[in-house]
């Protein structure tokens, strides 16, 4: 028992509240089972390298990657191998640079194109010297320390490399799904289209499909934006749910994916949602922006400024709400599992493989929800825009 | 993370949560006013709910 409690007594902040919890559980349950053994000082001399690599790898789930790898590990000689397949890199530094990404060695070998030499450090590419040398001293002038590519000898943990850091238009792993997505989309409705030019009646995929699309249009666009105006929108509106739907399920299989918790493409997805609402407002949207009707002088000059910093507030709240929504879950998701691995034992593992089970179930539901909210939200926007006068 | 800034994050939920069970609550009762309405009420409480959260989210972030 007391054991135990040294063992989390240093545990990281970031998991202490979960632990916490479970410690109390925990200590519910061992008071029933007192016959429970404990592993001895071995555990408590691995524990902290063990969270340590939790958290690395929970880290490195979050980012974005060079290449695809379903899964590595470390051979007995101590080297790491992955299984996946290596992406292509382009840059442009003084000129188009193409390399595949295997070149790289997941961050520990030094790719050379045409004399320039490159490394990746923390997953992003660094031009470097033919060692791969990455120096530090963006804080402190004249501290300069450097270190290799390979993460040894790290002394200063906040350091920015001072590297010059290449232009990176590489297809990572977001990329690749995104078209992946794109093109399952189009093939699936494409499909699903034709079939509907030779009869009304729904025939195999479409079956599935058809309530779903009518959800969209009959709960989310014309409650939202109007009878009259709503098909105009809908390309747009199917398109999003559907991407941002198929995209957060992808996320829950064990491939690795996560382009929803990549705050670029929500911000792509918002961005796109700002200029159709910008694009489609009409005289009646923008007089209620600028100078607002039945309000008097003084309040009007006040809630301009206000109105207009509104419009930008709102795709950035739909930005953020699917970035947010989506990272929470991987981590808290993540964390819980690294919790079984932490607690090695048969009460601990098992409890947090249930709640794990149950989290991925509550994500699941996330994963619909967040596609629904960001379509309706959007919808709600384009139906502001449009609104008619009715004073 | 500093405990500052765990107080702040608690703090949030709090007050995310707070909002969010009474927009729920609130649009239980309803239901059961009108069970006819339910669908719109549904709606009109995810929105609020989904407002509020996008607010948590962002306070989170600075925290």
């Amino acid at each position: 028992m007391h054991q135990f409690f040294r063992t989390h007594s240093c545990s990281d902040m970031r998991y202490s509240f979960l632990s916490k919890y479970l410690v109390a559980v925990f200590v519910l349950i061992t008071g029933i089972v007192s016959a429970q053994s404990h592993e001895g000082e071995e555990v408590e001399a691995g524990a902290h390298d063990l969270k340590t690599e939790i958290k690395e790898y929970i880290d490195h789930h979050l980012l974005d990657s060079h290449d695809f790898s379903l899964f590595s590990y470390t051979t007995d000689e101590g080297e790491h191998k992955y299984i996946g397949f290596p992406l292509p890199v382009i840059l442009w530094d003084n000129g188009l640079k193409i390399f595949s990404s295997s070149q790289l060695e997941h961050g520990e070998g030094v790719a050379e194109v045409d004399g320039n030499y490159y490394a990746l450090y923390h997953n992003k590419i660094y031009k470097t010297d033919a060692e791969g040398t990455i120096k530090f001293g963006a804080h402190h002038e004249g501290d300069t320390h450097s270190e290799d590519a390979f993460g040894e000898n790290l002394v200063v943990e906040d350091a920015h490399p001072s590297n010059e850091k290449p232009l990176d238009f590489s297809i990572t792993k977001n990329v690749v799904f995104i078209a992946l997505v794109g093109l399952l989309m189009f093939l699936m409705f494409r499909s699903v289209a034709s079939n509907y030019k030779k009869s009304n009646m729904p025939k195999g995929l479409g079956r599935g499909l058809e309530p779903l699309v009518m959800f969209v249009r009959d709960e989310i666009a014309i409650p939202n934006i109007g009878e009259h105006k709503y098909k105009k929108y809908m390309s747009y509106l199917l398109t999003v749910f559907f991407f941002v739907w198929i995209i957060n399920l992808l996320g829950l299989t064990p491939l690795g994916v996560n382009v929803t918790n990549n705050i670029a493409v929500t911000f792509a997805l918002a961005l796109i949602t700002y200029f159709i609402t910008t694009f489609s407002g009409n005289k009646n949207y923008w007089k209620h922006i600028f100078w607002m009707p039945g309000v008097p002088v003084p309040m009007k000059i006040i809630l301009a400024p206000i109105e207009l910093l509104g419009t930008f507030i709102k795709p950035f709240s739909l930005m953020i709400r699917l970035y947010a929504n989506i990272t929470a879950g991987h981590v808290v998701l993540m964390s819980i599992i690294g919790l079984m691995f932490i607690f090695k034992n048969w009460i601990g593992s098992p409890l947090s493989f249930v709640l794990a089970f149950t989290l991925s179930l509550l994500e699941l539901l996330v994963a619909a929800l967040q596609a629904y909210i960001f379509t309706m939200l959007s919808a709600l926007y384009f139906g502001m825009a449009t609104e008619e006068d009715h004073h | 993370m500093t405990i500052p800034n765990i107080v702040g994050a608690g703090l949030i939920v709090i007050g995310a949560g707070l909002g969010i069970g009474r927009i729920g609550g609130q649009a239980m009762e309803a239901i059961a006013r009108q069970p006819e309405a339910s669908g719109k009420i549904q709606t009109a409480m995810l929105i609020a709910a989904a407002l509020i959260e996008g607010i948590g989210f962002a306070a989170l972030f600075a925290a």
